[in-house]
């Protein structure tokens, strides 16, 4: 018998360190910047100052002649060759949109788009060189201000003649999910209890630790593209369509990958430009951004704001729930810039049980860098304005946030459940994890202290705030995404590979970029084949070896990425049965395969897929009535999204006189399902929490009245180190998924999507008995003290 | 152009360099050292630490000149006979690590704070890699970390 002793149970929640981490703590790494080549140029950008302009005259002789110049290129050179950069989702049929140009050719949208570019022998030859380039602007006033651009006020593409790109609505009574909200609104009016609330969500910027880069290769048969992306897979075909260069003609390798958290799902203006200069010169160029270039074009996230009516009972059952959302575009639609506001549209109903909902979006372009996905996408902005105004509501009713929760929310014997906003959940427990949670907190006795320090009128005051929440992620059904006007699908694809030495090449359609795909994958196939876990590599990222695949994001790697290898897995075991029943002269009903060997029922009797895969390596005694290859592929479109969930509490110490916001304790209790690596989703949330805490009280986007802007380094961005975050306290409710064969759910997004709104309550918690009903994001102490100010005057 | 000699990760090097190249360009372009990684242009990050005679510097607020005559290791110098530095251990052990592109700079900074302390509370810790942003940890295993070093003896 083969003994599997030497083997854990299962794989499936083991903690297994990870297999990525021998390259990365040594140094031994693969960043596309490493990459050098034979005869590699290099590429500067040239970029504008100003963010609205038209660009009158462009000189580059003094460029040209500067010492190991190859080449200069403005947009006029290249406007018939360019082409535009896409827009994969459409929201409405009548969208409108810009000309997107990789580089500009007579008009600039934004600070930081790109008007030239220089190619030259080394990287400081270029950027000497790029200093000499000479562009004339005619300044035109730009449109800068959400508000006031959705009111066309000043048009940030004269062009086009409007700001507005789409307005697109949910309403329940419409679509058959609920009751008509305006009459939920009316009647709550007379005697029941109205909230009407605007929040801002700032805008944001996803500063992942690598810069983006890219090198191309132009002298290889397939034109080689080297690129720090989250999505290999898009950037190929975007290549192909926007440059017409033949799609089998095109490799994409994303190779190390320093960071994405949406920031790099994009099709970038630089990846054109880069082909375009390694295809203009024949030679391989790269192109690697400076911090400061990342920071004005890499794509932002958020920037919305949200008026929000919330309709209850006198007993604070909410009757309706009603959103005006404001989108900024900013100044191009990317990717999925204009569906970020509806990843969150069918999410503002959060956990809860409302009989109304009415939800509005406009879409607005702005004179600013252009926004799209970032960590959570839609769905933190709706979880923040829910659980904003769930305890604006417990204030009014007077009880505690967390019975006004569990009086609205779907209860856990109620699953699957349909929502208002036309989604169905198809399991969780908010009952379970929200208990642990408030254990884990010690939430009474901090209860009890708050009271105290009220009591005593200590300057620094005690805030407790709650965020319950569930998302939409594991991206997506197909069918779904394309009735919604994505041109894409949300399958996945996988390869499992046996190697004659038993070894085992998983191929996955996933790109990760530090969320441990190579460990996880490898634990699912070894438990899966009854092979050891060392024995399984996974390959991603590089077209020429993940031939099929949608890459990373939207929280989707493992419930559709995983379960398409698991797939895999299944077909490459289902494959071995004829032949391991011909080698065994068994009849293939009476095998069973267990601990990766087919054993023949009864006897001991059996060969493991090892001996299998060394077999069909063979071939001698293979007798043809079978295919001889064990090695599978699997494609899987999920049935549904899977719907995590989790209950959040957080304390804060507020200093009352100085206006500073500390956070004392975080708790964390997450529902994800089954857990593959419990290490690696620990992980998870601690970076979602951390992103999430940032945007409640640290990082904001802030341009000035030109249009610069003026938050544009880590000097002026406050990414938070070390010393301004809490520990956290992190724990899990296991609620499987039905969605998927493992019962998983998604866990990258949850953290970011939770914590926002528990910061803000603690905060403004604390400081209710001084009259702040409300803080602005970022809660600096400025903003936080302004608020005391504000409250006790009023 | 100006003649440096600069020992780097044991092994001594004379090169021609423009007097503004950076040290980070010098270890990455002209030596090859590209576990050692450039992340901003201002400063703040810290993903360039590496350590100057025995202790941490950002490898991008040098120029590669000021380093003529100095000892230089970098990430991938740590560790001995094929083991790994503790505290490479430790960031494997305790997860403290997501997409690895501040980890270079985080281990050599951590290790430059445990010369300094070798028993740092967490808030010693957090504090002492300050200077080294990440994006991924949200820095909870990066201090756990740290701290399981120093308890195994990593300041040595």
């Amino acid at each position: 018998m083969t003994t599997t002793e030497d083997r854990p149970a299962t794989e499936i929640g083991n903690p297994r360190r990870r297999k990525e981490d021998a390259r990365l703590i040594t140094g031994r790494t693969r960043w596309t910047d490493n990459i050098v080549l034979p005869g590699m140029q290099h590429i500067a950008m040239v970029r504008s100052p100003f963010a609205h302009a038209r660009i009158t005259s462009i000189d580059t002789e003094a460029a040209r002649a500067s010492t190991g110049v190859v080449a200069v290129i403005t947009g006029a050179d290249i406007a018939d060759e360019q082409g535009a950069l896409p827009n994969a989702w459409a929201v409405v049929s009548d969208q409108q949109a810009p000309v997107h140009p990789s580089m500009a050719v007579d008009h600039v949208a934004f600070a930081g788009e790109i008007v030239a570019m220089v190619v030259a022998r080394t990287a400081a030859e270029a950027n000497d060189a790029a200093e000499l380039v000479d562009v004339d602007y005619e300044e035109l006033a730009p449109a800068l201000e959400l508000r006031a651009a959705a009111r066309d006020e000043v048009i940030a593409h004269p062009d086009l003649g409007t700001n507005v790109s789409a307005v697109w609505a949910y309403d329940s009574a419409e679509s058959g999910t609920g009751g008509d909200v305006e009459a939920a609104i009316a009647a709550a009016r007379d005697g029941g209890i109205v909230i009407e609330r605007e929040f801002r969500q700032q805008r944001l910027i996803p500063a992942f630790m690598e810069p983006r880069a890219i090198v191309v290769d132009p002298t290889t048969e397939q034109m080689t593209v080297w690129s720090s992306t989250q999505v290999p897979h898009f950037v190929k075909i975007f290549i192909a369509l926007v440059l017409g260069i033949p799609e089998h003609k095109i490799r994409v390798i994303a190779p190390d990958v320093g960071g994405g958290f949406g920031g790099k799902l994009q099709f970038t203006p630089e990846e054109v430009l880069t082909v375009i200069a390694a295809r203009r010169t024949g030679k391989p160029c790269k192109y690697c951004e400076t911090r400061s270039e990342s920071f004005m074009a890499a794509h932002h996230g958020r920037d919305q704001w949200q008026q929000v009516t919330l309709a209850a009972n006198a007993d604070g059952t909410v009757t309706g729930l009603k959103v005006e959302l404001t989108a900024d575009m900013g100044a191009y639609l990317g990717l999925v810039t204009s569906a970020i506001p509806l990843l969150g549209a069918f999410m503002y109903n959060g956990i809860y049980k409302f009989p109304s909902y009415h939800l509005g979006i406009t879409n607005v372009f702005t004179n600013k860098t252009w926004t799209d996905a970032y960590r959570g996408a839609g769905r933190p902005e709706a979880t923040y304005a829910i659980e904003r105004v769930m305890d604006e509501l417990a204030v009014r009713v007077g009880v505690d946030p967390l019975e006004i929760r569990e009086r609205n929310w779907i209860k856990h014997e109620e699953f699957p459940f349909s929502t208002v906003s036309g989604l169905q959940y198809d399991s969780g427990n908010y009952e379970a994890a929200t208990a642990k949670a408030r254990d884990l907190f010690r939430y009474d006795d901090l209860r009890k202290e708050q009271a105290e320090r009220r009591e005593s009128g200590d300057p620094v005051q005690l805030g407790i705030g709650i965020s319950t929440y569930t998302e939409m992620c594991g991206l997506a059904p197909s069918r779904w995404l394309g009735s919604m006007g994505y041109v894409g699908g949300g399958w996945e694809h996988a390869a499992v590979r046996m190697l004659p030495t038993g070894k085992v090449e998983v191929v996955t359609g996933t790109s990760p970029h530090g969320q441990g795909h190579e460990t996880a994958w490898s634990q699912l196939v070894a438990d899966r084949l009854g092979v050891a876990f060392e024995d399984v590599e996974v390959l991603h990222g590089d077209t020429q070896v993940a031939v099929r695949g949608l890459d990373t994001y939207g929280s989707r790697s493992l419930a559709v990425g995983g379960m398409a290898v698991l797939a895999a897995a299944d077909k490459v075991i289902e494959k071995a049965k004829p032949i391991a029943a011909q080698l065994l002269e068994a009849n293939a009903d009476d095998l069973e395969f267990s601990a990766g060997r087919y054993g023949v029922r009864g006897t001991d009797a059996g060969l493991t897929l090892a001996e299998l895969a060394f077999a069909v390596f063979q071939g001698h005694k293979l007798d043809g009535s079978a295919e001889g290859c064990l090695d599978a592929d699997a494609t899987l479109d999920p049935d549904d999204f899977s719907f995590p969930h989790g209950t959040h509490l957080c304390a804060v110490e507020v200093d009352t006189e100085t206006g500073l916001s500390t956070i004392r304790s975080y708790v964390s209790v997450d529902d994800v399902g089954v857990v593959v690596n419990p290490l690696i989703v620990e992980g998870q949330v601690h970076g979602g929490l951390a992103q999430g805490i940032a945007q409640a009280l640290y990082e904001e986007a802030v341009h000035d009245d030109s249009g610069t802007l003026i938050s544009g380094s880590f000097d002026q961005y406050l990414l938070p180190g070390a010393p301004d975050l809490p520990r956290f306290e992190t724990a899990r409710t296991e609620t499987p998924a039905t969605t998927n064969q493992l019962g998983v759910k998604g866990v990258g997004e949850a953290g970011t999507i939770a914590s926002t709104p528990a910061v803000v309550n603690a905060i403004v918690d604390a400081l209710r008995p001084l009259g702040v009903t409300d803080v602005t994001m970022p809660c600096t102490p400025y903003r936080v003290w302004k608020a005391i100010q504000e409250g006790e005057q009023s | 152009m100006t003649r440096i000699t600069v020992k780097v990760d044991g092994s001594s090097f004379t090169d021609e360099v423009e007097p503004r190249t950076l040290l980070v360009h010098y270890l990455r372009e002209q030596l090859g050292k590209t576990g050692t990684v450039v992340g901003c242009d201002t400063g703040n990050c810290g993903s360039c630490t590496v350590h100057l005679d025995g202790r941490s510097i950002k490898s991008c607020s040098l120029l590669a000149v000021q380093a003529d005559g100095h000892e230089v290791t970098t990430i991938e110098g740590l560790g001995s006979n094929g083991q790994l530095h503790p505290m490479q251990q430790a960031f494997h052990e305790n997860h403290a690590l997501q997409c690895g592109y501040c980890t270079p700079g985080m281990i050599m900074q951590s290790i430059d704070l445990l010369a300094d302390n070798p028993d740092p509370s967490e808030d010693d810790v957090r504090l002492g890699i300050e200077g080294n942003l990440c994006r991924c940890t949200g820095y909870q295993n990066i201090v756990k970390a740290v701290r399981a070093a120093a308890a195994a003896g990593g300041a040595q």
